[in-house]
């Protein structure tokens, strides 16, 4: 029984431990940001990294997640006669939650877990101690990069998957269904607020884009510098991302609206 | 300051262990100034790490380590950066950073720290690549080098700051007889002709006995012998001996420590 | 791959995200008529605002002039007030002006509309719509057809 105790005493405060060491990482992620007003291109290659190569999968699932949202409006509505409010409920859907909620597990799945990797392969191959023998801090040349990316990225990702998403459900609800194209667009313009839900949508983006970076750019740093340590690096990036995405929206949802 | 003496880096009584596994239990060294200088040791006795906090990136328990008459583990993060850019390190598997080409890697320390004109950086780059024989790989990527390339190419980057030592992690480990050739031959030419300090760590005990001018062999964290290739042959330790003709049993046990062999197979019975 | 090409496929990336903030600023959200806001307000107190909503849609004769841009209670007259912006393009509502609660449809939104009266000055900004109509509370409309059917009786 002692020895159940012992050993659940010391997982919490390996917990406690690690959520520590996340925390002062963190600050010396910030810290390091501001090292790259001079060097922008570092920056830029990472929102290659991170936003162009996700765009493919982001734009592709905004348009089936409008078209099916548009779908299941329209069944639901017709039995009240209310169809032509499916634009509304498509947007609403899509700039308050599955915008940002659908693109940030896109993000940690895609890009998210490709940092990690990354990361801990540089940890793994040297090449992290071999920056800061060069006397090269990585925080600035490699974390931070990445970090400011992510959190930049995602918010804007998580726009195109709306606005494409809105396209998706004007194809099927307007040309499939036929719902009336001028009430689609104007039930919609007049039940979303750009202030309320479509800033906020882009709130909840940059709080999700911030959590994945850390996660991503913490677990790939301090991952076991071996083949099986970033596979498991990775594999908890991803979970630990689509938790943190999932708990967050509901706390952010539960402040917004 | 540079002529303060012949010693370049002083160890003493240094102390570090790694959770409750003492690696090292006052270790004293002194490597001199301009000299190969080699640390042999059997396996897992700390070797690269005692390079890791030569370079600050670790710190002792307990103990000093002084470069160039800074102690290293007392120095703030800007002196310490300092430091290191008159140190080079050549790491076992090169490090490389994979997403840049090779001459690009070259470069890299000179980009960093420099503001120098793309002219010059690429004189500069090509000089030192061309010194070990890889001026025609400059626009290869890491990957498709080899290991032995990878180590040459690493040694370059090493070298475009001009160091005042450079430390090598285990140069020797896994290179076929052609490039430990080669590797040889460039530690040693580098070391004369650009008056240098190398330090280098390894458990390749001929190549290491050929190039360097003292060797220091530790285990179980202190120096069991130090001194020249010549003074160390004729060393009385056994335990100098067992490791120099690598016999597998003598004061270093074949067996890892274990309870009596006897008592524990046949204890059950009783 | 090179620098440039990154560059332009950043810089495609990011002509991308102007055009879905395009597109869900003035085809998915308000912002098109947000940009008519300038306009004056007028206050109306209502005894009872029944399901009335901030942002609600103002109108004269089915057309949309305004809308509602606050909701307060007044504990000392026990009244809802309500403030409305009225864009300046309707700058010649009489000042006996009536604000209505309607509902549109049986269920759907409450607006407020807006009754011209045959003043001949106009309501200005910080004005105050004196005649007002309640919103009709279904229950109490019930209510009342019941209590005056079995008063009849």
């Amino acid at each position: 029984m002692s020895r159940f105790l012992e050993n659940f005493g010391a997982y919490w405060i390996g917990i406690l431990e690690r959520l520590g060491r996340a925390t002062l990482f963190l600050f010396q992620l910030i810290a390091a940001i501001f090292s790259l007003v001079k060097r922008p291109s570092l920056l830029i290659k990472q929102l290659h990294a991170t936003g162009v190569k996700t765009l493919s999968i982001v734009l592709v699932s905004g348009l089936f997640v409008g078209m099916v949202l548009a779908l299941q409006a329209y069944n639901t509505l017709i039995d009240f006669g209310q169809e032509e409010r499916i634009g509304t409920l498509v947007a609403l859907t899509l700039v308050r939650e599955l915008g940002p909620v659908v693109t940030g597990l896109l993000f940690a799945g895609r890009a998210g877990s490709a940092m990690t990797a990354e990361i801990g392969l540089m940890k793994a191959t040297e090449q992290l101690s071999g920056l800061e023998m060069m006397a090269v801090d990585p925080f600035k040349r490699v974390f931070a990069p990445r970090f400011l990316a992510g959190f930049i990225a995602l918010p804007m990702l998580a726009a195109m998957f709306s606005a494409v998403g809105v396209m998706g459900g004007h194809l099927v609800g307007v040309e499939v269904l036929g719902v009336d194209a001028n009430a689609y667009w104007s039930q919609m313009q007049s039940s979303v607020s750009f202030t309320h839900d479509v800033c906020n949508g882009l709130i909840k983006g940059l709080v999700f884009g911030f959590v994945v970076s850390w996660i991503s750019i913490f677990e790939g740093a301090d991952c076991i510098p071996t083949s099986e340590g970033v596979s498991s690096a990775t594999t908890r990036t991803v979970v630990y991302s689509s938790l943190a995405i999932l708990g967050l929206d509901f706390l952010l949802t539960a402040v917004m609206f | 300051m540079s002529e303060a003496g012949e010693t370049l880096v002083e160890i003493r009584d240094l102390h570090f262990s790694r959770g409750s596994k003492a690696i090292f239990r006052g270790l004293n060294i002194d490597i001199p100034r301009g000299k190969v200088t080699t640390i042999l040791g059997p396996s897992g006795t700390g070797k690269t790490t005692l390079l890791k906090m030569i370079g600050g990136q670790l710190k002792a328990s307990s103990g000093s380590i002084t470069v160039d008459g800074l102690e290293v583990g007392k120095l703030s993060r800007k002196q310490l950066y300092d430091l290191r850019k008159r140190l080079g390190m050549l790491f076992q598997s090169g490090a490389l950073l994979t997403d840049l080409s090779v001459f690009e890697n070259v470069a890299y320390p000179l980009r960093e720290h420099t503001d120098l004109p793309e002219r010059l950086i690429s004189h500069l780059v090509l000089m030192r690549l061309h010194a070990v024989g890889l001026r025609g790989a400059k626009d290869l990527s890491p990957a498709e080098l080899s290991g032995g390339m990878a180590r040459r190419a690493a040694l370059a980057r090493a070298l475009v700051f001009d160091p005042m030592m450079i430390m090598y992690d285990e140069p020797f480990t896994g290179q076929d007889p052609i490039s430990m050739g080669v590797l040889l031959e460039l530690i040693s030419t580098v070391n004369s002709a650009l008056g240098l300090t190398s330090l280098m760590v390894s458990h390749d005990l001929e190549e290491a006995m050929s190039i360097s001018d003292y060797l220091v062999i530790i285990s179980e964290g202190t120096v069991v012998e130090a001194g020249s290739p010549e003074q160390l042959k004729s060393s009385s330790s056994e335990w100098v001996q067992q490791f120099l003709r690598g016999e597998p049993d003598g004061p270093v046990p074949f067996q890892a420590p274990a309870p009596d062999y006897e008592t524990q197979l046949l204890g059950k019975l009783r | 791959m090179n620098s440039r090409t990154t560059e332009i496929l950043v810089g495609f990336f990011m002509l991308l995200f102007f055009l879905a903030m395009f597109v869900l600023a003035m085809k998915v959200s308000n912002l098109t008529s947000l940009t008519s806001t300038e306009g004056y307000t007028v206050v109306a107190k209502f005894e009872n605002i029944g399901g009335l909503k901030e942002r609600a849609r103002v109108s004269a004769s089915g057309v949309r002039v305004g809308e509602v841009t606050q909701i307060v209670y007044d504990p000392e007259n026990f009244e809802a007030i309500v403030t409305l912006k009225i864009q300046n393009t309707f700058n010649s509502f009489p000042l006996d002006t009536t604000a209505s609660i309607y509902t549109s449809g049986l269920l759907g939104e409450q607006y407020i509309g807006l009754d011209p009266g045959a003043e001949e000055d106009f309501l200005q900004n910080d004005d105050e719509i004196t005649l007002t109509q309640s919103a009709i509370v279904l229950e109490r409309l019930i209510g009342q057809v019941l209590f005056s059917r079995s008063g009849g009786s």
